[in-house]
């Protein structure tokens, strides 16, 4: 429990420190064609470098350092719903500037627009969850 | 295409990554879990016994981040130029949306394309395509 949220916290501490938090930022890097703020793909080397030699580390192992499962996705396909949700998630990206996380880091800084977005992300996710139930998922 | 140099911040840019590159790092080789947000925030929909806890506790680190930065140094300015209206469409879409593609910017974007997965790659370069031709939609047309 307090390894997640001390890796919650670095998360959001490498999200602010990146700017990311911002999606004024966010929305800059999204403008190819205006004024490119090419930051977001900085970020993203930045993660990966430390993430590749990560999970490279992590796909050899049973266990993580603790003892506990650890668990990779197993999921190869790419299907139908990866395709459609990206779509749809990359446009409401593009509306808006945020993505899951700089949405709850907003939320954390008490920003009435970062609360509304999380609560209709939220409401998002639990219409997700009906449309699979009711379709026997 | 111009570059807004004033706004480019190479450096932060690739320390803050580095930084969540790190929490993603710990949290897979520690905990054994995935460090992508709109799938923790998903599974607390779908609750499993044990599984609760460790959801809430990255939550909550997330959200106290600003807190805890607050406390050295000044909290960078945060900018939201979208009107109610448009937040309250575009967090359905991404609800929905990450909730389908199993994952977002986090989950596909930095730790799927750091174990090299077609899958996220694929979902990163679709989400990346669709956010760049909403904003040319949104300000060029």
């Amino acid at each position: 429990m307090l390894i997640s949220f001390i890796c919650g916290l670095l998360f959001g501490l490498g999200l602010i420190i990146s700017g990311m938090a911002n999606p004024a930022k966010v929305l800059g890097f999204l403008d190819l064609a205006g004024n490119w703020d090419p930051s977001l793909a900085f970020v993203m080397a930045g993660a990966i470098l430390i993430g590749f030699f990560a999970f490279r580390y992590a796909g050899r192992r049973k266990t993580t350092l603790l003892g506990k499962e650890l668990k990779l996705p197993a999921a190869a396909q790419i299907d139908r719903r990866l395709i459609v949700g990206s779509l749809l998630f990359g446009a409401g990206w593009g509306l808006a500037g945020f993505c899951p996380g700089p949405a709850l880091v907003g939320l954390g800084m008490g920003l009435p627009k970062a609360m509304l977005f999380v609560l209709a992300m939220l409401a998002g996710m639990v219409l997700f969850e009906v449309i699979e139930r009711r379709r026997g998922g | 295409m111009t570059i807004d140099f004033p706004h480019f911040t190479p450096w932060p840019a690739f320390a803050g990554g580095l930084l969540i590159g790190v929490a993603a790092a710990i949290l897979i080789l520690m905990n054994g879990r995935i460090a992508g947000i709109s799938g923790i925030i998903g599974g607390l929909l779908r609750p499993n016994k044990g599984d609760l806890v460790w959801r809430l506790a990255f939550i909550g680190g997330l959200i106290l981040a600003p807190s805890v930065f607050g406390i050295f140094y000044v909290l960078p300015e945060v900018q939201i130029d979208a009107s109610w209206a448009i937040l309250t469409i575009a967090g359905l879409m991404v609800g929905v949306g990450t909730r389908y593609a199993s994952g977002c910017t986090s989950g596909h974007g930095v730790c799927g394309i750091s174990r090299l997965s077609p899958r996220s790659i694929a979902a990163t370069l679709i989400f990346m395509a669709t956010g760049f031709a909403t904003v040319y939609l949104l300000r060029h047309l």
